[in-house]
């Protein structure tokens, strides 16, 4: 009845406020658990190259609808998921999808960094060698710019083969950037990168994001307000589960058309 | 601090430093027991000779036959229990993550399995050895500690895979890695600390065992050099000698204990030294 969707609509093709298409598409989602209905009938479009902040409190569901993206929530026994999400062709919750493949997409940045239990070469190399990809001089071509794209490069490029998780929390975050990188993703998510990073470290990963929407579609979760009008081309206010209001920054910021939005905005300022 | 809760700091301080200390006592006290009581019969010809005639009426030679026979058992019962317990451990913690359920019941069966006496296996392999037409045998022996040690092996790695935070999971899959590339690539590196304690519980257990072998893999003075030949096993040797009425063959039993120790010992300082390594350094 739920993950294993009941049929499978045909995507449709959005164009969105942005002048660009929507990447991905997610269509009717609904999350539960036992008792409680986490994600209520979520509809939405990202823009392609474009960084669209899901905004809101803590537990309005934001991760969880981050988690279903990349069907992280097939690890949690509790969640039943319906509905669709497109990302180009394929339907990401439709179990016959080639799951391993749709999440490559889609890289992932955790709140904190979890390092892989290798070098910092490894680490970054491992996702192009799952790939398939032997070439030794290719696989480091691939690792050196993708270190470089994230400006951990300089600083690594004499202990590559040291372990990932000797680096600070901030330089991990930055190596689980360019790993995910590695594997060319369509979209990168953010689940609150910055959370556990000081604020020279938060900066260097907001400056990132800046750069790298030329060349992916960035979703980040965040419940830090300024992070959002710093970041965002597109905002998408959740509560309890519901999509609240969404739409360009300035003008959502600017013009709240809903209570709880009012209300989020004056107490997160 | 108030007064109360000062003495109530410095009585669970003292009872702490009681029960840590005593363990440590204990252990020293068996150890030296042990050295001392077979000191005499501890020689060099111990662990080079294999019994002569009437070895066990104080004659010469040594007990390398119980040594090899031991060392064979367990190390072919950790290689079969690494085999098995890997993989499985690894199943439990990486394709059953959604199955809470599931993953409590092997859980109990497992822990249920460890907790059985080894004597209730060493009944099972005698079965066993019967119903397929074996003799008793290293491979019998090797076979039935197999069988004692899996659990423990599971279990005791299935606990550091357990600490493992699940963001490292997601992170490895996230990557569009399988589950079977992440819990061979990734969670298996993120325990192996934890995998070389659990060999080393593994084969602690299986060479120490002397109830388990003492139907399956027989006794023999000879060493074995066939899987299908019976082997002896340092317990069993201690256990045979110790139950002699003479001095001399007791000494020995002593002195088989000791080098029973020493040998938990060395494995025990490698794996520990081998666990830290790789802990430390996070695998390169």
């Amino acid at each position: 009845m739920f993950t294993d969707v009941e049929m499978c609509e045909k995507p449709d093709v959005v164009s969105t406020p942005y002048g660009s298409t929507s990447i991905l598409r997610i269509r009717n989602l609904n999350v539960f658990t036992e008792d409680h209905h986490i994600l209520k009938d979520i509809n939405l479009d990202i823009p392609k190259n474009k960084i669209t902040v899901l905004l809101g409190p803590s537990g309005c569901g934001k991760t969880t609808l981050l988690k279903c993206m990349n069907k992280l929530t097939d690890l949690y026994q509790e969640l039943k998921v319906s509905g669709n999400i497109f990302i180009d062709e394929d339907d990401v919750l439709h179990s016959n999808s080639n799951i391993p493949a749709i999440r490559q997409k889609m890289g992932l940045l955790s709140q904190r960094p979890y390092p892989l239990p290798m070098s910092i070469f490894k680490n970054v190399a491992y996702g192009i060698k799952l790939q398939g990809v032997k070439n030794k001089s290719l696989i480091a071509e691939t690792v050196e710019r993708n270190l470089r794209e994230v400006g951990l490069w300089e600083e690594v490029k004499d202990r590559l083969h040291s372990p990932g998780a000797s680096l600070s929390i901030g330089q991990q975050q930055r190596l689980c950037l360019a790993r995910g990188l590695a594997v060319k993703p369509w979209i990168i998510l953010a689940d609150e990168p910055t959370s556990a990073l000081d604020p020279i470290s938060s900066k260097i990963i907001e400056d990132l994001f800046r750069n790298l929407k030329q060349k992916y579609t960035i979703i980040l979760v965040t419940h830090i307000l300024r992070q959002a009008v710093r970041l965002a081309d597109h905002v998408v206010f959740m509560n309890f589960g519901e999509i609240i209001e969404q739409g360009k920054p300035m003008e959502l910021f600017k013009n709240p058309s809903t209570k709880q939005l009012k209300e989020y905005l004056v107490d997160g300022n | 601090m108030n007064r109360r809760k000062l003495i109530e700091e410095r009585f669970f301080k003292l009872l702490s430093s009681i029960a840590s200390y005593s363990l440590i006592a204990i252990l020293a006290f068996i150890i030296v027991i042990i050295f001392v009581k077979g000191f005499h019969a501890l020689t060099f010809d111990m662990v080079i000779k294999a019994p002569k005639g009437g070895f066990y009426y104080g004659g010469e030679g040594g007990v390398l036959n119980a040594i090899l026979g031991s060392l064979y058992i367990a190390g072919g019962a950790s290689i079969i229990a690494i085999g098995i317990g890997m993989p499985a451990a690894l199943y439990i913690n990486v394709n059953l993550v959604r199955h809470h359920a599931l993953q409590n019941t092997i859980r109990y069966f497992l822990d249920a399995l460890w907790g059985i006496p080894s004597i209730v296996y060493g009944a099972f392999g005698f079965t066993l050895m019967l119903y397929l037409g074996m003799n008793a045998s290293l491979l019998a022996g090797i076979i039935t500690v197999a069988l004692l040690i899996t659990p423990i092996m599971i279990r005791t790695f299935d606990e550091v895979l357990c600490t493992i935070p699940k963001g490292l999971l997601e992170s490895s899959l996230a990557l569009g890695s399988t589950n079977t590339e992440t819990a061979f690539r990734v969670m298996f590196k993120q325990g192996f600390s934890g995998f070389i304690t659990a060999i080393l519980l593994a084969f602690g257990r299986g060479i120490g065992d002397a109830a388990s072998v003492l139907f399956t893999a027989g006794y023999t003075d000879l060493i074995p050099v066939n899987l299908d030949e019976p082997a002896a096993t340092l317990p069993l040797s201690i256990f045979f000698q110790l139950s002699s009425p003479i001095p001399e063959v007791r000494e020995r039993a002593f002195a088989s204990a000791a080098i029973l120790t020493l040998i938990i010992l060395v494995i025990s300082l490698t794996a520990r030294a081998l666990s830290k390594k790789y802990s430390k350094s996070n695998l390169q």
